[in-house]
């Protein structure tokens, strides 16, 4: 458990939480990420600014956070191109057909007590689990 | 105008939230799922901080007649379990557990992978933009989160009521 961060992970939390509160509030949206991005590809008349500014916004956090840590060793990825292929194939496409992901459904979901989001949350969380057992012990 | 500033602000709050905390690394994400090797709960915490405001919050926001700034809020009206939101929720997990990457952490991580020159993000989340444009011209409908009036629910779907 050497990566543990629970410090940095609850301060994370809170302001994930805090800028999904704040766009429900205000702008009567939920901040789930597959449906913001998925709606700037089929948009419905005068919808995608805003999901356009809010992915701005998420380059922009990210950009300011990426500087002040210096840009080492924020990001790493394991996995080889042609299952980084697939798999990104499948997120797109999963979460979309199953309406959210673990923003929409995780966050914005569960806080409403929405029946399809706990079912959801569930499933997702238990197959990402069962796989990683696979890959990595199995396999 | 104020609507588009606060999607600009709530996004960048968003974006800092998902850096500070870790979740645009894959690999921090991966140990979480690998419940059976080196277990990091991080992702406990995050998700445990976030339910923290939004738990108590949204549920007192919606019994507001109208949010701020909109007319109403725009929230899903689908209400049983299909296998479109099982079987959805499936595959994202098989590509979630393969490659740690969930759709926010995808977009947050193209900045400092364009810093430091990881193109293996690009490939995940041109990847995943792909994945959510085919699913818009297999089914030829803006299937999303958001709302929709007329639900084009298969009538199988309301079979489930558990």
């Amino acid at each position: 458990m050497e990566d543990f961060t629970p410090i940095s992970g609850l301060v994370g939390g809170l302001l994930l939480g805090s800028a999904t509160v704040l766009l429900l509030w205000l702008n009567g949206r939920l901040a789930g990420i597959s449906g913001i991005v998925g709606g700037i590809l089929t948009p419905k008349s005068g919808d995608a600014g805003w999901r356009m500014l809010f992915v701005v916004g998420i380059l922009l956090g990210s950009f300011v956070c990426t500087m002040v840590a210096g840009g080492r060793d924020l990001v790493q990825v394991q996995t080889s191109i042609p299952v980084l292929v697939g798999a990104g194939l499948l997120v797109g496409f999963g979460t979309r057909l199953g309406s959210g992901c673990t923003s929409g459904h995780g966050l914005c979901g569960l806080s409403r007590l929405s029946r399809r989001s706990v079912a959801a949350t569930l499933v997702f969380f238990g197959v990402a689990m069962l796989t990683v057992f696979l890959v990595r012990h199995v396999l | 105008m104020m609507k588009m500033l606060v999607a600009l602000f709530t996004g960048t709050l968003f974006g800092v939230g998902l850096s500070v905390s870790g979740m645009v690394n894959p690999a921090k994400i991966l140990g979480f799922l690998d419940v059976a090797g080196d277990w990091d709960p991080t992702l406990v915490f995050v998700m445990g901080g976030a339910l923290l405001v939004t738990g108590p919050v949204i549920p007192v926001i919606l019994r507001q007649p109208r949010p701020l700034l909109a007319v109403k809020f725009d929230l899903p009206t689908r209400k049983t379990l299909d296998t479109r939101l099982l079987g959805g929720a499936a595959l994202f997990g098989v590509g979630w557990g393969l490659s740690g990457f969930c759709p926010g952490p995808a977009v947050a991580a193209l900045v400092p992978a364009l810093i430091g020159g990881l193109p293996a993000v690009f490939v995940f989340t041109g990847s995943m933009v792909a994945g959510m444009f085919l699913h818009g011209r297999l089914t030829g409908r803006p299937a999303r989160n958001a709302p929709r009036r007329t639900p084009a629910a298969p009538p199988a779907s309301s079979e489930a009521h558990t």
